[in-house]
């Protein structure tokens, strides 16, 4: 596959590392009440959907970036290649 | 059987080559198989399972039958079609799968013991008693159902890899694939053309059709010169493309030098190519089919369209009276082109009714019995049939990303599966177009259209050309006769079995292809498939596309494990890292261990130590008397800075880190968010905003990855920078009584134990050269760990050691390592097993619950807090002369050795030269409230059995008195 790197351009897939479901960013508070609850969801429950996916890759053999790829699980079709930092951004993580 | 006149040999050159140990001569431009048949050899194999005669069918890279062995000694290589092996002086080859001879072959038995092999046998024969699947079936059917043998030898040859781009790959040279290429070329585009044959030009090579008003052969031949003067074309003969990819990536073997006895000096025998494609355009033509009758195998059977190929290519009459079995027009010009050679030849048109219904001769045909449309039924004397039943576009290709073929109801055969992959279009006969106009035409379409989807601008200017219709009509066996009729010649799959397989339920086309092996053999059933799907689609009632269709995978043809591998095998196979003392340790001797990519010393044997013990026990008892040096550089090392380092380790560490004096250091233990121990290290604070983290040699990686996952996925707004620096500092531990007098020797700075007390750190100098200086402790003595530049590694290894002289220091290595950690009780890699917590470990004080650390929540689940859950303990036999093992279970005394009994495992064992025994760490079932317990530890596997007393796994200066020294 090749994976359209938002900073490098294309790039072979064998250069980066597979992690899985982007729903990783969604990390709860653990100091919150019903953390424990949250986090079992969080770490073990996970959707395996047969076509769009997002997920995170991590570019080990590059730039070192965790970008957040848009693939079709069924086609291997991508559609979107964004940087994890930026999507964890809009979806409200800091510090 | 002989040489006629034409074809595209050159006969000034005479090349010698043998088959099953006999002389034979053919000429450059010949395959194996041509110049085998211009010597009058059909008989080229023996069948998988019946052990039948046969001979080669084909004239390309879908032959089932004439499978050789090629060359001998280390290159011997086993299953190579001979219709594809380009002939070369001194070629070896031999017949495979019979025995004593090719002509007398005594498992043909099997032939007359048919009844038993028809499909399904081996489920049915080889059901008990188990015992004999092993020992006694196993070995005689891998004697009997055999391909080749290996030479068991190192391939002596390279292999390489190597990465090509393009906007159009195109592949198959044939006339669609010249036209695209030639098109394509004259716009511009980057294009590589790649052919598995070693002359491009496809058909045209093997017809007498006309192109632009000369021969197709000699168009060719000036396309593929204009292609070659263009710098913008890549031409890639002997090149299989094996398979397409996700994302226009295919794969590509180029045979650079199989047509060499052995690849000339400095070349590789095979590259394995990586071809990224904008566009890619499949013109890979189409593969005929035959039409099965009673012993239809027999050598001297071929296609008809490899008979006028052998004939009109290579100049080969395969017989000198031939016959010729159609149910389309194509047949007619194998017809044509024979007699125009001046051989007598007979039609047997299936369209008038007339049909062979059973052939004759042994180790090769002598005659066939034709049945008229008029009943009549003749003999004919012919030592060659030629057989077609229609052509099947090549569609392999473009059904690997499992798009569906589609069946044409005019060609009776399946089209390839429109944008089945991205950026793929076929052209040509693969796309169903069958003459050579419209071959010419669809790919010069095909490469504009391609072309312009990228933005560029082609123009197509095509020559004359025949457009004949196919004029087919379906005719798929000849319903005759009780004798085996043969679909798969490869696998030796017949009518009959087909129709066992119909009565035995089978049949859906997956089933279909597992029961009776159909299309499963080395070529991928490319000649056989439809055969066997249209005889399922008639016992069925339904049409062959409600019946289904089988889909190919990557590779096309198969491909040498060799060329997979490239170069790396041996010590090529993976990286070696070698450590800042390796050159030293070299010097000295050393025994080393791999640890992950790296090389390490495992211990430094001296004169007259004859066991590994000796070593290792000199090494712990001297550094516990005096000092020891270690070289610990393959430990990850990762600076941390910025202004939320701190704040930020206190996410990763379940432990605090932010409360760190600049100056010192501290454990830490790092969880995965499911509460398991992930890694652990040191980490020392070298400034306000910088730290430096230690991870375990295995972790080093890994954790750096999670770092980065921690920093950019979790919390994008920490000021935080990473940099993995393990190979930029060569570090030594420096442990024993002795180990600060050592270092004061090359130290510049106050390194008394009230100036740097343990656990401190800080920025150094040695002799003038930077260095970081640690005062941690594996090992329980007094250490410190120093670390120079990895350029100055070298030379503090022997600065360490001349410094070390007047203390009598050793220089240990991961064994001795291991048995002082062990002595202490530090966890490391096999307590460190991913499934275990830090309860487990008894540091499960160290999770801190006031801030929201990684793995914290998790790590206090009901599951992971369990008062009789594992804990570390101790273990020393009661027997001080008894040997414990690692990977034993606890037992209770007099408890069955079951797995309800177990109470847990020993994970690390070593003797303690300190003790004088042997001495293990365990994971003990409510370990930490059964010190003085009297258990036994039983390994089944070494068939051990000791009684042992649980203790503190802190077998050595438990108060911890020594590292403060």
């Amino acid at each position: 596959m090749i994976i359209n790197h938002p900073l490098l351009g294309p790039r072979d897939s064998q250069e980066f590392v597979y992690l899985g479901d982007a729903a990783l960013i969604r990390r709860p508070d653990g100091m919150a009440d019903g953390a424990l609850d949250k986090f079992i969801d969080y770490t073990y429950l996970r959707d395996n959907p047969a076509g769009q996916h997002r997920e995170l890759w991590y570019h080990e053999q590059g730039d070192r970036s965790w970008l957040v790829v848009t693939r079709n699980t069924v086609s291997h079709e991508i559609t979107a290649v964004e940087l994890a930092r930026d999507v964890a951004r809009t979806e409200g993580r800091s510090k | 059987m002989s040489r006629i006149t034409g074809g595209q040999i050159d006969r000034s050159k005479t090349l010698r080559f043998s088959f099953d140990g006999v002389a034979y001569a053919g000429h450059p431009g010949d395959t194996l198989a041509s110049a085998l048949l211009a010597n009058g050899v059909r008989l080229m194999g023996r069948s998988f399972k019946y052990h039948r005669p046969r001979g080669v069918i084909s004239a390309g890279s879908e032959e089932p039958n004439a499978i050789v062995e090629l060359r001998s000694g280390a290159r011997q290589e086993p299953n190579t079609r001979a219709t594809v092996i380009e002939l070369f002086d001194g070629l070896q080859a031999q017949s495979q799968n019979r025995w004593p001879s090719l002509k007398f072959d005594a498992l043909a038995i099997n032939d007359r013991l048919s009844p038993f092999f028809a499909a399904g046998f081996y489920y049915k024969t080889f059901m008990w008693p188990a015992a004999f699947w092993e020992k006694l079936y196993e070995p005689i059917i891998r004697r009997a159902a055999g391909l080749g043998s290996l030479s068991k030898q190192d391939d002596p040859d390279d292999y390489d890899k190597g990465f090509l781009h393009c906007d159009l790959l195109i592949i198959g040279a044939g006339p669609a694939g010249l036209s695209a290429a030639l098109t394509a070329g004259r716009a511009g585009a980057r294009v590589i053309l790649a052919d598995e044959d070693f002359r491009m030009g496809g058909r045209l090579n093997a017809e007498t059709l006309e192109v632009g008003g000369g021969s197709g052969a000699d168009w060719a031949a000036k396309a593929v010169l204009e292609l070659a003067a263009m710098p913008n074309v890549r031409l890639m003969t002997r090149t299989t493309v094996i398979g397409a990819f996700d994302h226009g990536i295919y794969g590509a073997v180029e045979r650079v030098s199989d047509h060499l006895a052995q690849p000339l000096p400095g070349k590789p025998r095979q590259i394995l190519w990586r071809i990224y494609a904008a566009r890619s355009i499949l013109a890979a033509g189409a593969i005929e089919r035959p039409i099965a009758f009673e012993n239809n195998d027999r050598p001297g059977i071929m296609l008809a369209g490899a008979l006028r190929a052998y004939a009109n290519r290579w100049g080969v009459a395969v017989g000198d009276r031939v016959a010729v079995f159609t149910n389309n027009d194509d047949g007619l010009r194998t017809v044509a082109d024979l007699k125009a050679k001046g051989l007598d030849v007979t039609l047997i048109d299936a369209r008038q009714g007339d049909e062979v219904i059973d052939s004759a001769g042994r180790l090769g045909l002598k005659s066939i019995t034709v049945r008229r449309g008029n009943g009549r039924t003749e003999t004919l004397a012919v030592s060659a049939l030629g057989v077609s039943g229609g052509w099947n576009p090549n569609l392999n290709i473009a059904s690997n990303h499992r798009g569906r073929p589609v069946w044409s109801e005019s060609l009776a055969a399946f089209l390839p599966p429109e944008g089945a992959i991205a950026g793929l279009s076929c052209a040509g006969a693969a796309a169903g177009a069958m003459s050579t106009h419209g071959a010419l035409t669809t790919g010069a379409d095909q490469a504009v259209q391609a072309l312009a989807s990228l933005g560029l601008t082609a123009s197509t200017d095509l020559p004359q050309a025949e457009d004949a219709p196919v004029n087919l009509k379906a005719h798929w066996y000849v319903h005759s006769g009780k004798g085996r009729a043969w679909i798969d010649q490869q696998n030796d799959v017949t009518v009959k079995d087909v129709k066992l397989a119909k009565q035995e339920n089978f049949v859906s086309v997956e089933h279909l292809k597992r029961y009776t092996t159909l299309g499963m053999a080395t070529d991928q059933g490319k000649t056989g498939n439809i055969l066997g799907l249209a005889v399922m689609a008639e016992l069925t009632g339904k049409t062959i596309p409600e019946t289904g269709t089988t889909i190919y995978r990557p590779p096309y043809t198969p491909v040498a494990m060799g060329v997979l591998g490239g170069r790396a095998r041996g010590e090529d196979f993976k990286p070696t890292r070698h450590t800042p003392s390796h050159k030293w340790a070299t010097e000295q001797g050393a025994v080393f261990v791999e640890v992950g990519y790296w090389l390490r010393t495992q211990w430094l044997p001296r004169a007259g130590e004859t066991t590994w013990r000796q070593s290792v026990d000199r090494e712990v008892l001297q550094t516990r008397k005096s000092v020891g040096i270690c070289d610990v550089t393959t430990l990850g090392k990762i600076d941390i800075q910025g202004t939320d380092a701190g704040a930020f380790l206190d996410k990763v560490y379940a432990n605090t880190f932010s409360t760190l004096g600049i100056g010192k250091t501290r454990y830490g233990l790092m969880l995965r968010e499911d509460g398991m121990v992930m890694d652990d290290g040191t980490t020392a604070r070298m400034g306000q905003n910088e730290y430096v983290m230690t991870t375990t040699t295995a972790n080093a990686v890994p954790v750096f990855r999670h770092l980065e996952y921690c920093r950019q996925v979790l919390w994008p707004d920490m000021d935080v920078q990473l940099i993995s620096t393990t190979e930029a500092w060569a570090q030594y531990s420096v442990a024993g009584p002795n180990a600060r007098k050592l270092l004061e020797k090359l130290v510049d700075q106050d390194i008394s134990d009230a100036a740097f007390p343990y656990m401190a750190c800080g920025n150094i100098t040695v002799k003038g050269t930077r260095a970081r200086l640690f005062r941690i402790s594996f090992s329980g003595e007094l250490a410190y760990e120093i670390a120079v530049p990895t350029r100055y590694g070298d030379a503090m290894i022997r600065a360490l050691v001349e410094a070390g002289r007047d203390f009598d220091a050793v220089v240990y290595g991961t064994e001795a390592l291991g048995v002082m950690r062990v002595e202490k009780g530090h966890v490391a890699g096999n307590e460190l097993n991913g499934q275990s917590s830090a309860l487990n470990m008894g540091l499960g004080k160290m999770v801190s619950k006031k801030k929201d650390a990684i793995g914290m929540v998790l790590s206090q689940r009901e599951g992971m807090v369990q008062p009789n859950g594992y804990r570390l303990v101790g273990v020393k036999p009661v027997d001080p002369a008894k040997a414990l093992t690692a990977g034993a279970h606890f037992l209770a005394k007099g408890a069955e050795a079951v797995a309800v009994n177990d109470g847990g495992w020993l994970t690390s064992v070593v003797y303690s030269p300190h003790l004088g025994h042997s001495i293990g760490l365990g994971y003990l079932k409510g370990g930490d409230t059964r010190k003085g317990e009297r258990l036994r530890v039983v390994n089944l596997l070494a068939n051990t059995d000791v009684e042992v007393e649980i203790v503190s796994p802190h077998f050595f200066d438990p108060e911890g008195e020594r590292l403060r020294g």
